[in-house]
């Protein structure tokens, strides 16, 4: 997928996590802000990451700002700002096979 | 059909990451999660994207899952319908269902992609709302209209704005269609599900109408909020005379069954299969609340 402009999703309500998604030119920038930064900082940047990398984005500034958000829910609002971004609906599921 | 106890059923709007996270502890015997109304259109697709990861790592335990979708005709209620099979989810709740060619159409897109996934086919279930007038003088052709449906349930915001009406204390105005709908579930052997009550603050009124629901026949009721669910599970929790009487029944049919006695007695009154069919519901519903030990029948 090719991002075509800025995807947001989420917001700053508590549990949630609210994530922009914009194009740059030189690989992928995670910049976070979170309630919760010195206890759970690292792996919510890794899961950011691991969820930036299955769409195929190789370029992409992420911000986000987390409200104590569960990684299901992380996980969910990178991949809608990523859809949102990429003005994509062709969604793919990884549920059960 | 397995039996299952559905007393309440609670609305999970689709979009709210915190009350998803919740869900489990506040103890209805099911969580709906909601993509339809609850969910404005504009964030579509990030509630079917959250519910969809929900379901697929958060542990919710022993709770049905179900999933209400948009309408299944439309790109929205296919979209929903994909990810939520995939994801596992156990019943599909179609809204505003008139006939029975709405669950045969939403059967048939669930099967699809069952066939796709390599799951089982049939195993994901589907519950059908009805909220029209259309859809009550239907219920048994829906009832009956598909192998996956558990229970048909009541909504009964949209169904009093088509007859006209609104809800009243009472609830005379829903009379006709919970009569419908409870005679069709139990025609085809599947869950009755009554409506929401909306004032959340009148505790009074919602036991009264939960009252009201349980004599009727109902299984349960959906609730829009946590603290509904305490006074219906009280309402549907059986008092210790019932308990003992129910607990004396089986304990008669036992002992008839040793002796291979055909005529089964207690206390001078005979006990016949309907009799036994309620007494074994009193203590799958005190067992479910708590009030009935699951080892050795002991009442808490």
């Amino acid at each position: 997928m090719e991002i075509k402009h800025i995807g947001t999703a989420g917001t700053m309500g508590s549990s949630d996590i609210l994530v922009t998604i914009e194009k740059i030119s030189n690989g992928i920038d995670i910049s976070l802000n979170s309630s919760v930064e010195k206890q759970f900082g690292n792996q919510i940047r890794s899961v950011i990451a691991e969820c930036i990398k299955n769409s195929g984005i190789e370029n992409a500034k992420v911000t986000a700002v987390d409200k104590g958000a569960l990684d299901c829910v992380i996980r969910a609002r990178v991949e809608t700002a990523v859809y949102r971004a990429c003005d994509s609906q062709d969604y793919v599921w990884r549920g059960i096979k | 059909m397995e039996y299952r106890l559905r007393r309440t059923m609670m609305f999970v709007p689709g979009n709210n990451p915190s009350m998803i996270k919740d869900a489990y502890i506040y103890g209805s015997d099911s969580i709906m999660f909601d993509l339809e109304d609850s969910v404005s259109i504009a964030e579509k697709d990030a509630a079917r994207l959250l519910v969809y990861h929900a379901l697929t790592s958060v542990d919710y335990g022993d709770k049905e899952l179900v999933v209400r979708i948009n309408d299944p005709y439309t790109k929205l209620g296919k979209d929903d319908l994909e990810a939520m099979v995939r994801a596992g989810v156990h019943v599909i709740r179609l809204p505003k269902t008139e006939t029975a060619q709405d669950v045969v159409f939403c059967d048939e897109q669930i099967t699809q992609i069952e066939k796709e996934i390599g799951k089982e086919a049939g195993s994901t279930r589907m519950m059908a709302a009805i909220e029209s007038a259309v859809g009550v003088l239907n219920a048994r052709d829906i009832a009956f209209a598909s192998k996956r449906l558990i229970g048909i349930a009541l909504g009964a915001e949209d169904y009093v704005t088509d007859l006209k009406t609104n809800r009243s204390p009472e609830g005379i105005e829903l009379l006709f269609a919970r009569c419908m709908i409870l005679q069709a579930a139990r025609a085809a052997g599947i869950s009755a599900l009554d409506t929401v009550y909306s004032d959340v603050n009148n505790e009074e009124g919602l036991i009264k109408e939960a009252k009201l629901i349980k004599q009727l026949g109902f299984d349960g009721k959906s609730v829009i909020n946590p603290k509904q669910i305490e006074p219906i599970v009280n309402i549907y929790t059986p008092t210790v005379k019932e308990i003992k009487k129910s607990l004396d029944i089986m304990e008669a049919i036992k002992e008839a069954n040793q002796k291979g006695s055909g005529v089964i007695a207690l206390n001078g009154k005979m006990i016949d299969k309907p009799i036994v069919e309620r007494a074994r519901r009193v203590l799958d519903l005190a067992r479910a609340a708590g009030v009935l030990d699951l080892e050795d029948d002991s009442i808490e």
